[in-house]
Order: C-alpha cells, then sequence, then structure tokens
C-alpha cells in the first residue's frame, strides 16, 4: 500500500481514539486530512520542491503509530542534550512523552505536553486562540501533521516572565520499529514582555529508518523575545521535515538558529508573518554535510506592516555528494512601509560532485523599502590556505579553520553559550578535526 | 641552510622566475629587493611550497635536502616560516589559539606531546612583550579588523613564537609606520642566532637601516642581477632600479 493510503486509513482508526477532544480539534483534524488527501505528498513539480525528492523516503513501510514503550538510560543519551546548563526538558522516545528524562513545569508558566493541551479543558482557550492558527492550512505535509497531531511540547509563557532556564524539547526515536514515521505537534505562546529560549533537537538512537514531519507554532505577543536554536545531527538513515511557523506582534524580536550538520535529508520550511510594527525577525543557519546528504532552506518573511527588520544568513559548506537547496522569500506589502530586509546565502563547495541551489525571492509591494540579498558559491580561498599551511598546520586542518571563519559570523548572535560551545565542538567534529582547542 | 640552485618557477605557463642561484648560511641576513614584478614575492612563495607555483627547473634544499616534494605545512615543521605580505583574516579563532594550533601542530608533526599549557603561556608572555603587544591584541580573532602595522606585528609574533631556522620577510616594512617599523626590526634582531638565518624583501631600503644584512641581491626579471654588501642598498635608494636594468641588458 502507498504511503498515502496507509496513512488516509490510519486516520479513521486514529479519529476514533481522538474524537472524545473538543469539536474544535476535531473539525481542524478533519480538514487537514481533507487538504492533505486532496493534495497528497509534495512532488518535484511544486515550484518550491524542485529540489528536493521525497519519492526515496516514502517507498518505505512505516509504522505510523508506534506502540512499544521504550526505557532510555539518562547516561545513554546525555550527549544530546546540553547538559551543561540547567534547562527544562520535554522528552519523547518514539513520539511518547518520557516524564523520566524531562523536567517540566507549571510553576507560574507552562512547559508540558500537547496531549494535555489537546485534552484538557484547562488549556481551552489558549488552544482556541492558537493552534493551527499560524500554520499554513493549504500545505499538505503541515496538514498532515495537523491530522496526526497528538504529542509534542507546550509552551505557554504568561505576561511579564522571563524565562531563566533554557527549554529543550528532544525527540529520540529508537531501534523498536525497523521504520518509522513521527508527527510531532509544538505550540509555543509566549506574552506580553516574556523571553524564552527554546532548544529542539530530533535524534534518532539506531540505523533504523526514521521519517519526522515536525510542525511548530511560535506566537510572540507585544515585546516578547524568543531565541529558538534547532540541532540537526541526526544519523544517515533519519530524515526530518521540520515546518516552523511564527507569527509576530508588535515590537516582538524573534530568532531562529538552524545547524544543521546531519541526517539523510533535512527540509526546513521556516516560515515567518510579521503582524504589528517595529518588529524583528532573524533566521541564521549553518549547514555543514557530506556523503549524500541533503539539506533545504525554504524560508519565508512576510512583511505586512511598516517599520519592521528581517536578517537572513545562511552559510553552507557541502562536502562529497552531498546537496544543498537554499530558497529564501520575502514579501513585502503595500502598507509595510520602511521595512529593512536583509539576506544573505553564503555557500562553499568543497568537493566538485556537491551542488547547491541558491534561490532568492523578492516580492516587494511597498516603495520605501531597504531590501537587500545576496548569494555565493565558492571554494576555499588558496592563499588562506596557504597562509595556514606555511604556519605547519596541516591542510584538513587548515581547511577545517577555514571553514570555521567562514560561518563562524552566524555563531555571533547565539545568546546561549552553552550552545555555541557545543556547536563549535559540533563543527570540529562534522570536520573531523582536533585543533587542540576548542573552536 | 638554504641553498637553491638555477631555480625557474612560473604560474600557469608563465615563467616568472628564470634561473636563481642563492645560498643563505646560518647566522646571515640576506635582503633581496627589486623593482616591481621582478619575482620577489614569487621567490618567497616558491621556498615556503605554495602549490599554485610550478617548479621547471632548478633544485632547493634546506639544510642539504631537496625540498621540492614537501607540502607548505612541511617545510614549516622544517623550520621555514613566511611573513605574509597580506596576512589571511581568521574570524572566531583568536591569535592565541591560532598561534598555539601552528606550534602543536610542528611539534606532533616530529614526534613531540603539545606543549604544557604553562610553558605556552610563559613563552607568550615574553615574546608578547618584545613586540610591545597588548594581552587584549591576544584573543581577538586572527587579523580580523587588525590595521596593516598589527597585522605585520602579529606576524613577526608568530615568527617569534615559532622560532624558524629561515624567516623570510616579504615586504614586512610596507605598511609600517617609524615606530611600527622600529618595534617589528627590534623584535627581528632580538631573534636572530648563529643558528637561524634571515632573508627580508623589500623594495625599499628603508627596513635595512634596523634589519641590517650581511648581503644584498638585486631580483630583476626574475634573476639574481647584482649582488653586494648593505651599500648596495643604498645606492639602489640613491640611484633607483633603473641604473640596474641598463646593466642587466648590456
Amino acid at each position: 500500500m502507498e504511503l498515502k493510503d496507509k496513512l488516509l486509513s490510519s486516520f479513521m482508526v486514529f479519529e476514533d481514539r481522538v474524537n472524545h477532544q473538543s469539536k474544535n480539534i476535531n473539525e481542524i483534524r478533519n480538514t487537514a486530512i481533507k487538504n492533505f488527501q486532496q493534495k497528497g505528498f509534495p512532488t518535484k513539480k511544486d515550484e518550491d520542491w524542485k529540489y528536493t525528492s521525497l519519492n526515496a523516503l516514502l517507498k518505505h513501510d512505516y509504522t505510523i503509530s508506534p506502540q512499544q514503550e521504550s526505557a532510555i538510560e539518562f547516561k545513554d543519551v546525555k550527549k544530546y542534550f546540553i547538559h551543561d546548563i540547567d534547562t527544562y526538558k520535554i522528552v519523547f522516545i518514539d513520539g511518547k512523552y518520557s516524564s523520566f528524562l524531562s523536567e517540566t513545569t507549571h510553576d507560574g508558566i507552562d512547559v508540558c505536553l500537547m496531549s494535555s493541551a489537546l485534552n484538557k479543558p484547562k488549556y481551552k482557550i489558549i488552544m482556541d486562540s492558537y493552534y493551527n492558527k499560524a500554520a499554513k492550512a493549504d500545505h499538505s505535509l503541515t496538514s498532515l501533521n495537523t491530522a496526526f497531531a497528538s504529542e509534542g511540547a507546550y509552551i505557554h509563557i504568561p505576561r511579564n516572565k522571563v524565562v531563566e532556564k533554557p527549554i529543550q524539547i528532544v525527540h529520540f526515536s529508537t531501534g523498536n520499529e525497523t521504520s518509522v514515521m513521527l508527527q510531532p505537534r509544538n505550540l509555543i505562546v509566549v506574552d506580553e514582555n516574556s523571553h524564552v529560549q527554546i532548544i529542539e533537537r530530533h535524534q534518532s538512537l539506531t540505523s533504523n529508518v526514521v521519517l519526522t514531519n515536525s510542525v511548530t507554532e511560535v506566537f510572540a505577543n507585544k515585546r516578547a523575545i524568543v531565541d529558538y536554536y534547532k540541532i540537526q545531527n541526526d544519523n544517515q538513515e533519519a530524515s526530518l521535515i521540520d515546518n516552523t511557523f511564527i507569527s509576530q506582534k508588535q515590537s516582538s524580536n524573534v530568532s531562529v538558529h538552524t545547524f544543521s550538520f546531519g541526517g539523510k535529508l533535512i527540509r526546513n520550511n521556516l516560515q515567518f508573518f510579521q503582524r504589528g510594527e517595529r518588529i524583528d525577525s532573524t533566521m541564521k543557519g549553518i549547514t555543514i554535510i557530506g556523503d549524500k546528504q541533503h539539506v533545504d532552506h525554504n524560508t519565508l518573511v512576510h512583511h505586512i506592516e511598516p517599520n519592521c527588520e528581517s536578517h537572513q544568513d545562511y552559510k553552507g559548506i557541502f562536502g562529497d555528494r552531498s546537496t544543498g537547496v537554499f530558497n529564501g522569500k520575502v514579501v513585502v506589502e503595500k502598507e509595510a512601509q520602511k521595512t529593512n530586509a536583509f539576506q544573505a546565502n553564503n555557500n562553499i563547495l568543497v568537493d566538485d560532485k556537491a551542488t547547491i541551489n541558491t534561490k532568492p525571492q523578492l516580492e516587494i509591494f511597498a516603495d520605501d523599502v531597504k531590501c537587500s540579498h545576496g548569494c555565493t558559491i565558492g571554494q576555499l580561498d588558496k592563499d588562506a590556505l596557504f597562509y595556514l599551511r606555511s604556519r605547519g598546520i596541516p591542510e584538513k586542518e587548515a581547511k577545517a579553520l577555514l571553514m570555521y571563519a567562514f560561518a563562524n559570523n552566524v555563531l555571533e548572535s547565539v545568546k546561549i553559550n552553552a550552545i555555541k560551545t557545543r556547536i563549535n565542538k559540533l563543527i570540529a567534529q562534522k570536520l573531523g578535526v582536533n585543533l587542540g582547542f576548542d573552536l | 641552510m638554504l641553498h637553491i640552485k638555477n631555480l625557474h618557477a612560473g604560474i600557469e605557463e608563465k615563467g616568472i622566475l628564470r634561473g636563481i642561484n642563492l645560498e643563505v648560511k646560518a647566522g646571515e641576513v640576506h635582503a633581496i629587493m627589486g623593482p616591481n614584478g621582478s619575482g620577489k614575492s614569487t621567490l618567497s612563495s616558491v621556498i615556503a611550497g605554495k602549490e599554485e607555483y610550478e617548479v621547471t627547473d632548478g633544485e632547493i634544499f634546506l639544510n642539504g635536502e631537496n625540498i621540492e616534494e614537501l607540502g607548505p605545512e612541511e617545510r614549516a615543521h622544517e623550520g621555514v616560516f613566511l611573513s605574509f605580505q597580506y596576512p589571511v583574516e581568521i574570524p572566531g579563532v583568536s591569535v592565541t589559539n591560532f598561534v598555539k594550533t601552528a606550534i602543536n601542530e610542528t611539534r606532533k608533526a616530529k614526534g613531540l606531546e603539545d606543549m604544557p599549557a604553562s610553558e605556552m603561556l610563559k613563552k607568550i608572555r615574553e615574546k608578547a612583550e618584545l613586540l610591545e603587544i597588548d594581552r587584549r591584541f591576544l584573543s581577538r580573532s586572527l587579523n580580523e579588523g587588525f590595521s596593516g602595522g598589527e597585522k605585520k606585528r602579529n606576524e613577526i609574533f608568530q615568527m617569534a613564537m615559532l622560532e624558524p631556522k629561515l624567516a623570510i620577510l616579504d615586504e614586512t616594512d610596507s605598511g609600517l609606520d617609524i615606530d611600527a617599523l622600529r618595534i617589528v626590526a627590534n623584535g627581528v634582531n632580538k631573534l636572530r642566532s648563529k643558528d637561524n638565518a634571515v632573508i627580508v624583501i623589500t623594495h625599499y631600503q628603508r627596513l635595512l637601516d634596523y634589519i641590517v644584512p650581511d648581503f644584498v641581491h638585486v631580483l630583476h626579471n626574475g634573476k639574481i642581477v647584482k649582488s653586494g654588501t648593505k651599500e648596495l642598498a643604498l645606492e639602489l635608494e640613491e640611484k633607483g632600479y633603473d641604473w640596474i636594468k641598463q646593466e642587466a641588458t648590456i
């Protein structure tokens, strides 16, 4: 049976199981499954999927709702956490919540589970106001997630709270099923003047096939600050489609840093909607891949109101036969005067067989705006390489240092030092070097 | 120490060096002067092993060993140091970390353990003091946003840290004001010994007032057309290069 048909028939079973949820949620699910049924999985004929094919991924016979509970010892997975600082943790194993590995809270803020939010009346007001309100309704993969959404992180920060501890959302998958499809759903609502930092990671613990189709909605209300870090360093058989929708209100500031170092196929759909004035939106990324890995960044910033800014800076380093895609769309509506929108995508192809497709798309309807974009594709600078080697640094290490220097400015805006340190270590690891100091 | 025999080298079929002969012994300072485009920087790059240049004829011996097959890092491990005219910026890597890496990679190549941290720190302090470099400078990203003078001083600092047997200073005086020139030259002089040698490549005589050469060579059209002592440099300063060019064509 094709995956699409399998999903559609599983939905009927799933629907029976969740039909006690609110009428509103059930309606959202039904609309979503209809949309997915109609549109199906995206193909290379869709303009947005021209350079990313899901065909190979869709051939597996995925288990759609893994049942078996798996226990994981913290010591075995400690390395996947940012563990040297105090954090809240919302941890899932094969899509199921692991209370053992988690540290949630209801003390002044809600750092808990989507399953609770979907089922318990006390979350109804927030859910009715925000759930599925930012996610693109006509987007087939998002709809697929919406239809099956049952678990994930639910975070609500009421007004005037600076959350001191970052929140880690970690999804593990284990080897209980030969191939598994996971559809986590996260909702993050940050009220006026509040500040929160979030770290998200998906990690497969075996070499079994995993396909994750994740949807995250972030709402930043007036003057809220949200810093979101995505660490994507999964193993060779794990693929991730990350759909993240960010809705911002007046004077809010949201940044998303995406570090893509591993996985079979990664597609990041990252969309910002500016619904207020003086909003700041930042999206940055470092991609370092090799083998036959594929990473696709598909971004959108929708400037709807005047006096807002957006900053995009994506750096990519592609080795072996890896492929990269950057498709960055900036829309500036007629009302969005005095918009400042910057976009940069710089790439280094380390090997002849590596490929990058980069495409900036600017749609500007306002006349008093500053928009800039630039993309570059290059090789490592030979003079720079000679400089480092002439100081006794071997070629491999010299190349690593240059690649690090190339990607470095993306790290400058990372506000959590422990993340910076971790990313530096991952970069050194990814580049296969030990320089005797932490990059 | 360095023995260059009939060296011909060029880039992409274009010959630049056309038969260089040069012998530099331990303890000596040689100056190589010449007009723009005479091949000065090519010579220094070829000695240091830049792979874009092709050696079409001749040989380079370092301490009796032909170094043709050695990569730039291996030449560095053998004690060659080239101070760059245009050092490269490495954002995110501090001067200290870079120097540590360079030293420890060289030690690794020789089968030695990393230099103990306390020894490294002591050495860094000592050499920084010699070149009048303050501590804040050392934690800045390598060459990023450095002024021309800072870059050159940082090159000589690295040289002091690496203690090469053969140091080649490529246009180290360009972009330096008189105070920086004095500090840099003083640093170089303090590092001179009977066991190492220095090649100073320069367009002008100015630097040679501070780093006094034992021999001066004039490069023109990829050949050494005249050699002499430090007086030759003064003569060049006074008369320019034209008479050398004329003499060379005769």
